[in-house]
């Protein structure tokens, strides 16, 4: 069957529902309309109101309750409705949800997916644009992963659904209805927390999750194009990291750049790049170089292009990484 | 019979005791015994112990070309996002009276706190409705002066915007331009939000903090029964304006599609802030006849029925009514406000599509008042970047 990342996901909530009565949906607009992107579409109608529930509009009493639920022993799968209204709710994920089991010692599970859709890309008005995965990755408690594709949705965020732990599932919302890819059931998903390669090269590895995958192997295909052959690595976990296929990679290939649509200060790629030079440092022949957003609030969608990291910034790094 | 506790639809007053049934009244429809009302949605003038107030035939006109316009802003602009020319629009189709009232309800030095929704209000501020274009077309933020015009910027993230209302309110306390007597000087803030928001805890910290410090700050909900696809059931199960009594102020639900009424509630409420008798809650009670923006599809959720019943409710219908009946119309002036219209459209229209994109260099401008020396250098690399294609251009 072919599907969009929408659908995926979608079936991924309806499959994870039917498989655990504890799993729960809250969220703005999640019930008769679908989310307002439609990856919650028809969920209330199979499964009725009481676990896919219509929230009140207060993103901090979303999560709130959403704790209390998951002290209860459900599973509750919040949805923030954008990347930039995650904030409201951002005492209670950092404080309480990224805590609860450290602080009771373990005796109270948070078995929590806050999906958020994130990225830009969609000419869309001010905080519907945005990349706060740092700000999570940034708090130990959380463990937070990102889809690129339509199989890795349908099957991470089941994934993320059976985790016993808090999970930040980020969706890249530019992805949700552009491509359509093969989901073969009978083939089993990798482990959730782990990265993968997704092209193989030899001569530098591009490192990226979300969005900007897919920009990274349109840049591995325009550069065979001129002889260079890029490895291509879907991080897909951010919290934890897994640097296995990273390292192995980067030792092969001697270069390495990040791509990510967040901000390049205190970025992914910052941590990225330090663990690379930690644990590579003779293997590589230049640099582990950073492409990102810059370190501005996002523009005006009219000049979302010059912000996001596109094919061409991506070529100059390789470039600029081949220089050394 | 006890309420099946678990159960999420419409209260259903019958089953609870007497009392409650009291509070809802018989339907919310009509927005209840409680609203206040000047114009009936037939155009009869009626009156109120507590607002009530004469309207010359002037001012009466004003509120019609008023209505008229924002209206004419808001399908112009609806229009131009199915052409391409804005990315999303929020539209207010059928809470004119509900901004115009409030809107003109305000004294030059009063300040206004928006949501994104706030198109008639800012029109009443003498804000060029093309300023308000950009932040939807995606080439700025809001292009007009906050403290020019005493009207901030859009605020898209919901809620936020009440609690910096109060504490400009505070500043203009601390100011000394509060319970002044001098109507000139003596000023209050006005706060906009819708009855989604309502549940928010910012502004429900607002509502505390106004309280805590009778701050002179009117809160002034639009209860447009929606937020997205959810209905108001699912902000409260009282009446919006009866939560002001539980924060200790008072609360007031006017018929929203009055413009009269919205009108005089509003100043009555602005009079007491600026007077320094603190806050107040306005509930206008109105309805989204239009989509929640122009990416909605209201059809998924709502009855097209409640839709129709809204219609009737009309507010520049109304208004229309009442100055034809009472031969306020002579001399041509509905086809004036016609012709104005028509202008206006045209205005927009063209102005719309000329709008300049901003230079991408500016992104790295304005972050900082004083520019760090690594963003100076973010941006040199930026524009070295981009010379470097058209060098590129130029030796192909
Ligand atoms: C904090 C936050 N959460 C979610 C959103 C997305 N959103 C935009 S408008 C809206 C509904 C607002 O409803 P209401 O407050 O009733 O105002 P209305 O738009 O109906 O005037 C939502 C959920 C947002 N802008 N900000």
């Amino acid at each position: 069957m072919k599907i969009t990342l929408a659908k995926g996901l979608n079936m991924g909530l309806r499959k994870a529902m039917e498989d655990d009565p504890k799993v729960l949906i809250m969220g703005e607009d999640v019930g008769t309309l679908g989310g307002v992107f439609r990856i919650t579409d028809g969920l209330q109608k199979d499964f009725g109101e009481d676990r896919v529930i219509d929230s009140p509009l207060a993103e901090s009493g979303i999560v709130g309750t959403a704790v209390g639920m998951a002290m209860r022993g459900y599973r509750p799968v919040v949805e923030i409705q954008f990347d930039g209204f995650v904030y409201p709710a951002y005492d209670q994920i950092v404080c309480q949800v990224a805590k609860i089991h450290f602080r009771s010692k373990g005796k109270t599970k948070m078995p929590m997916v806050i999906r958020i859709p994130f990225g830009g890309g969609i000419g869309a008005v001010e905080h519907h644009s945005e990349s706060p995965e740092a700000q999570f990755a940034h708090t130990p408690g959380l463990k937070v992963v990102a889809c690129s594709n339509p199989v890795d949705g349908y099957w991470m965020l089941q994934q993320a659904i059976a985790s016993d732990d808090p999970v930040i599932f980020l969706e890249p919302k530019r992805q949700y209805h552009a491509d359509k890819a093969e989901l073969d059931e009978s083939v089993l998903p990798a482990p959730l927390f782990t990265s993968r390669v997704v092209k193989s090269g030899t001569d530098l590895t591009l490192l990226s999750y979300g969005p900007t995958v897919k920009t990274c192997l349109k840049a591995a295909d325009a550069a065979a194009s001129e002889g260079r052959s890029l490895e291509v690595i879907d991080l897909r976990t951010l919290s934890p990291l897994d640097m296995g296929p990273v390292l192995e990679s980067v030792r092969r290939t001697g270069r390495a750049v990040v791509v990510h649509e967040a901000h390049v200060n205190l970025g992914m790629g910052s941590e990225i790049a330090s663990r690379i030079t930690e644990q590579c440092f003779f293997s590589l022949e230049a640099p582990v170089l950073r492409v990102g957003g810059f370190d501005t609030p996002y523009p005006p969608s009219r000049i979302e292009e010059d912000y996001l990291p596109d094919l061409d910034r991506v070529l100059d790094a390789v470039d600029r990484s081949f220089e050394f | 019979m006890s309420p099946d506790p678990t159960s999420t639809d419409q209260v259903r007053t019958d089953q609870f005791g007497p009392d409650l049934v009291e509070v809802f009244g018989p339907s919310q429809q009509d927005g209840g015994p409680d609203l206040v009302q000047l114009l009936t949605p037939e155009g009869e003038r009626v009156h109120h112990p507590d607002f009530d107030m004469d309207f010359s035939a002037e001012q009466l006109r004003g509120f019609y070309r008023d209505m008229v316009l924002t209206r004419r802003i808001d399908t112009e602009a609806t229009a131009l996002q199915r052409h391409g020319e804005l990315g999303i629009w929020a539209q207010l189709l059928g809470q004119e009276a509900a901004q115009i009232g409030a809107g003109r309800a305000l004294r030059p030095q009063d300040y206004v706190f928006p949501t994104y929704r706030e198109h008639g209000v800012a029109w009443c501020r003498g804000i060029d409705p093309l300023d308000l274009l950009g932040l939807f077309r995606g080439v700025d933020h809001g292009r007009w002066d906050p403290a020019e015009k005493n009207f901030g910027q859009y605020t898209i993230v919901i809620g936020a915007q009440v609690l910096h209302a109060t504490g400009y309110a505070m500043g203009m306390q601390r100011d000394g331009v509060v319970g002044t007597g001098e109507p000139d000087r003596d000023a209050a803030v006005i706060a906009h939000f819708g009855d989604g928001a309502s549940s928010q805890g910012d502004v429900n910290e607002g509502f505390i903090f106004a309280a805590s410090y009778n701050a002179p700050v009117v809160f002034f909900c639009q209860n447009n029964q929606w937020a997205i696809s959810e209905p108001i059931e699912r902000q409260t199960r009282i009446p919006l304006y009866q939560r002001a009594l539980g924060f200790g102020f008072p609360g007031v639900r006017v018929d929203g599609n009055d413009v009269l009424a919205t009108y005089a509630v509003t100043q009555a409420a602005l009079q007491r802030a600026r007077e320094g008798q603190g806050p107040t809650l306005i509930e206008a009670y109105t309805y989204r006849m239009g989509a929640h923006t122009t990416t909605d599809d209201p059809t998924r959720y709502r009855l097209s029925a409640d839709v129709e019943h809204w219609k009737l409710k009309d507010p520049i219908a109304r208004v229309e009514a009442y100055l034809k009946r009472n031969g306020l119309v002579e001399g041509g002036f509905l086809e004036s406000v016609q012709q104005e219209a028509n202008e206006l459209g045209h205005h927009l229209r063209e102005g719309c599509k000329s709008l300049p994109d901003p230079d991408p260099r500016g992104i790295f401008d304005l972050v900082y008042d004083e520019m760090p020396e690594e963003l100076t250098q973010q941006r040199d690399e930026f524009i070295a970047y981009h010379a470097s294609f058209s060098e590129e251009g130029a030796s192909a």
